[in-house]
């Protein structure tokens, strides 16, 4: 990463050199941001593990296969999914320099994440009513863990959106705040990520049992 | 240098990676198309075999999981000079050696320590 050259003062300006390497990032803010969200990843990675030992470990309690209702979390996904188109819209309309646009996008995004959450809590107050809480058996201890971590994550995108949402109207699409909104894009699109494995292991595998 | 940073980031107002409406669009079918799938295997009983359904919807999740990738995150081998990737590559190892790892040693100490509660417990 030797980019610096010294040049003798007593040249003439007017010469020139090469540099035989990738340019240098001028912002490190995105790759630092990415590699938060692979350690991010690793925690994930310890949950899922965690849930894939505990997961057949019923201790005589409900089964994925008796607890799990598809229809509402394909309705769940599906919320994930076209939010992420959304905040994609989002930032089509940023590279523009559309900022009501971007702001409407952004705010949709936030609504569908609001009703992603909001079904996820009404399953997990659903599962505690029946009696199938996080202290039922390790295989709901580990279910709590892994989706109510998820879920935390969205829960402080939804928080980190509005407030972009509100440093957007003050501010307008400034340099900060367009570096906000590819962090914020990387963060959101990575839930998705996550989601998939949580539905099609968690969910989709639970309910084949 | 940080000045210089400061200075030319005014300048190139395009801090992160160009998205396109098409690429965008292209990701969103494939992942719809990708999430149906193994929701349709699952919720209509389409195999009757148990592990053929698993091994088909974990290979669809792995090839979504790939498509978001590229066309929601913008995964290439270029962009950060290549960081990206290289710190990609490097959590999906320890992603791995964690499931794999995990999963390997939990099972093997089920069948070894409690041999008697086997057939019961699962």
């Amino acid at each position: 990463m030797e980019n610096s050259i010294a040049v003798p003062v007593s040249q003439p300006a007017n010469f020139e050199f090469l540099v035989r390497e990738e340019e240098h990032v001028a912002n490190g803010t995105l790759l630092g941001f990415w590699i938060y969200l692979m350690s991010d990843c690793l925690i994930f990675a310890a949950l899922f593990a965690t849930y894939g030992v505990l997961s057949q470990s019923y201790a005589g309690g409900p089964t994925g296969a008796d607890l799990f209702d598809l229809p509402l979390v394909a309705l769940n996904t599906s919320f994930l999914l076209v939010s992420s188109i959304t905040y994609g819209f989002a930032m089509l309309q940023m590279q523009q320099g559309k900022l009501s646009g971007t702001m409407l996008w952004l705010a949709i995004t936030g609504v569908l994440g609001v009703g992603f959450l909001g079904l996820e809590l009404y399953e997990f107050y659903h599962l505690i009513h029946v009696g199938a809480g996080p202290q039922t058996s390790a295989f709901l201890s580990s279910f709590f863990a892994l989706v109510g971590t998820h879920g935390l994550h969205v829960l402080f995108g939804i928080l980190w959106l509005v407030t972009l949402l509100v440093q957007l109207r003050m501010y307008g699409l400034n340099v900060a705040n367009r570096r906000r909104l590819f962090c914020l894009s990387m963060f959101w699109h990575f839930l998705d990520v996550v989601w998939i494995g949580v539905f099609t292991i968690v969910y989709l595998m639970g309910s084949l049992s | 240098m940080s000045e210089h940073n400061q200075h030319s980031l005014e300048h190139h107002e395009e801090a992160g990676p160009h998205s396109t409406f098409s690429g965008y669009m292209i990701g969103f079918i494939a992942s719809v198309i990708l999430t149906a799938i193994p929701f349709w295997l699952v919720m209509a009983d389409v195999f009757s075999s148990r592990n053929m359904t698993v091994v088909i919807i974990l290979g669809l999740a792995l090839v979504q999981i790939v498509v978001h990738m590229i066309y929601f995150l913008h995964m290439n081998f270029r962009s950060e000079g290549g960081w990206n990737m290289l710190s990609l590559l490097f959590t999906l190892l320890l992603v791995f050696i964690t499931l794999a790892g995990s999963l390997w040693v939990m099972y093997h100490m089920n069948v070894n320590m409690m041999p008697g509660m086997m057939t019961g417990s699962s």
